[in-house]
């Protein structure tokens, strides 16, 4: 007990003496996390669509060589991407690109560089799930689609998309809590967000463990609101639970002046024998007579 | 004849070495309400489907008002947009209330403003009893709704013929019914369709012609009081044996 009300007292020591660098920290994280799983989620997006183009035999050979080279070239980063550690990329982008090009090319903004490498880190994730979400889209809605005449395009864009955009929401969030985390390792090109403050602080004074317990709070924290926006906006993308009854008086407010031609429908009450007569010989066959 | 709006001629479909139709012909004239009989793998869900070039065929010709629209180069979604489609399992799309449902293809495709297209849907929706639920969504109605409202959208297309793929099939027998008096009252109306179903009632009483497909051939056609009620060909017989009894 002892103990622990040392460590109670050691945090908010720390953290009077330092919650500004605290909370900048924090507030770094969030935005490169936030931007880079926006930016990845887009290049996941394109990637996944330009994957998903259909391409049958009876398409013209140079349509079929350039979505060959299409997939070929989003296959490859997606394996580059997927299967190196983002430390090494850090690296290998940060200091690589001035070493490559004789310092013509370099970053000099270094929130431009962690964005960077951590939005196409994202992205590389982002392709395959946007791609599992598009085929895993009910093939029916795609031929419902097709059959009132409408083209690939559209049909992505008014069908299949928001859909697949819905089943991809919880890999969205374990790629938003994922970068919340693993922007710590942008360390490595000097980039200071949450993690590089608690280097930095207990470099200063030695309470490792302290510091540490903000820390694991402050991540914590970040990651429970981030679950929580995002489990609400996939309810908000649900729509209702319930829904109105429309009376057909609204209807004929609701669409001002119109006029139908009277065609009558087989559900007014003129065709209301003949609706029961079809229903009844379904229920219950029709008559030995009838035959 | 003048108005005839479809001609099949010597369509075939393979997949793979599987020849699942060989050499089928027929027409369809404006008016006809053409029901395509036959057991289960015969082929004719898969001739449904290549003449809304859901399919590719695999020869032959599907011509419509004359123009054969299997070769390359055809506009498939133009040539789509005037032949409509209900599907078994209804394909109604799950991101969209029942109202938006039969409004976007009219905005996206025939390129209608908003205010005439959600009069259109809500004319037929109306037409189809289902306009009291405009704001549900698919997965919150039941499936002779659902068929329903298929229907509707297909409608409001304005499409010159409508297919229907074993539209009762998916359907409990209470709701069967439902969706068969707005094709016996559409059939009524004029309206062109091609029917693949297994209601035999619906096929003698409403259809002006009848098919009756066997191993992807077809076995005999003509006036349903002459193919169900007068069957030439042995098969043909079988098979209405075998339905009558169950």
């Amino acid at each position: 007990m002892n103990l622990f009300s040392k460590l109670v007292n050691d945090v908010s020591r720390l953290w009077a003496n330092y919650a500004s660098a605290y909370l900048g920290g924090m507030w770094s994280t969030l935005k490169l996390a936030v931007v880079a799983t926006v930016i990845g989620v887009l290049i996941g997006l394109v990637c996944g669509i330009l994957n998903t183009i259909p391409c049958g035999k009876n398409d013209s050979l140079p349509r079929r060589v350039l979505l060959g080279l299409i997939r070929f070239v989003v296959r490859a980063y997606v394996e580059i991407f997927r299967g190196t550690p983002m430390v090494l990329q850090a690296v290998f982008i940060y200091y690589g690109l001035p070493y490559f090009s004789n310092n013509t090319l370099r970053f000099d903004d270094i929130w431009a560089a962690a964005i960077l490498i951590v939005s196409i880190n994202t992205g590389a994730y982002m392709a395959e799930s946007v791609r599992g979400g598009i085929i895993s889209v009910d093939p029916g809605q795609t031929e419902g689609a097709k059959a009132i005449g409408m083209t690939h395009v559209q049909t992505m864009v008014n069908v299949i998309l928001p859909q697949a955009f819905r089943n991809i929401i919880p890999q969205i969030g374990n790629n938003f809590i994922i970068n919340i985390k693993d922007t710590s390792v942008m360390f490595i090109i000097g980039f200071t967000e949450f993690f590089a403050f608690h280097r930095y602080i207990t470099g200063v004074n030695n309470m490792y463990f302290p510091s540490a317990t903000i820390e694991m709070i402050g991540y914590l924290t970040m990651t429970l609101v981030a679950s929580f926006l995002l489990r609400w906006l996939e309810k908000r993308l649900d729509g209702s639970d319930n829904y109105e009854l429309v009376s057909d008086d609204q209807l004929v407010m609701a669409a001002g002046t119109y006029s139908y031609p009277d065609r009558g429908s087989p559900f007014d009450e003129r065709h209301k024998p003949s609706r029961e007569a079809v229903i009844q010989e379904v229920k219950f066959g029709r008559n030995r007579g009838e035959r | 004849m003048a108005d005839t709006i479809l001609e099949i001629r010597h369509l075939s479909k393979s997949f793979g070495s599987h020849e699942v139709l060989k050499d089928i012909d027929f027409t369809v004239s404006k008016g006809d309400v053409t029901a395509i009989i036959g057991a289960s793998g015969s082929g004719k869900s898969t001739l449904l489907r290549c003449v809304n070039l859901l399919e590719t065929p695999t020869s032959g010709e599907i011509l419509f008002h004359g123009k054969d629209v299997t070769g390359r180069g055809v506009n498939a979604p133009e040539y789509r947009s005037h032949v409509g489609m209900v599907f078994q399992s209804f394909n109604l799309f799950n991101n969209m209330t029942v109202l938006e449902n039969c409004i976007v293809g009219q905005v996206k495709v025939l390129k209608r403003s908003k205010a005439e297209a959600r009069e259109t849907a809500l004319r037929y929706l109306q037409y189809v009893g289902m306009a009291p639920f405009i704001n549900a969504r698919p997965r919150q109605i039941s499936g002779g709704q659902k068929q329903r409202v298929a229907i509707a959208r297909a409608l409001a297309m304005g499409p010159e013929v409508l297919l229907f793929d074993e539209p009762t099939s998916a359907l409990d027998p209470e709701m069967v019914g439902e969706v068969l008096a707005v094709m016996q009252h559409l059939a009524g109306e004029g309206m062109t369709m091609l029917v693949v179903t297994h209601e035999m009632a619906f096929a003698r009483d409403v259809s002006t012609q009848v098919v009756y497909m066997n191993q992807g051939v077809i076995c005999e056609q003509g006036p349903p009081a002459d193919v169900l009620e007068n069957p030439q060909r042995q098969e043909t017989r079988d098979f209405l044996a075998r339905f009558r009894k169950n």
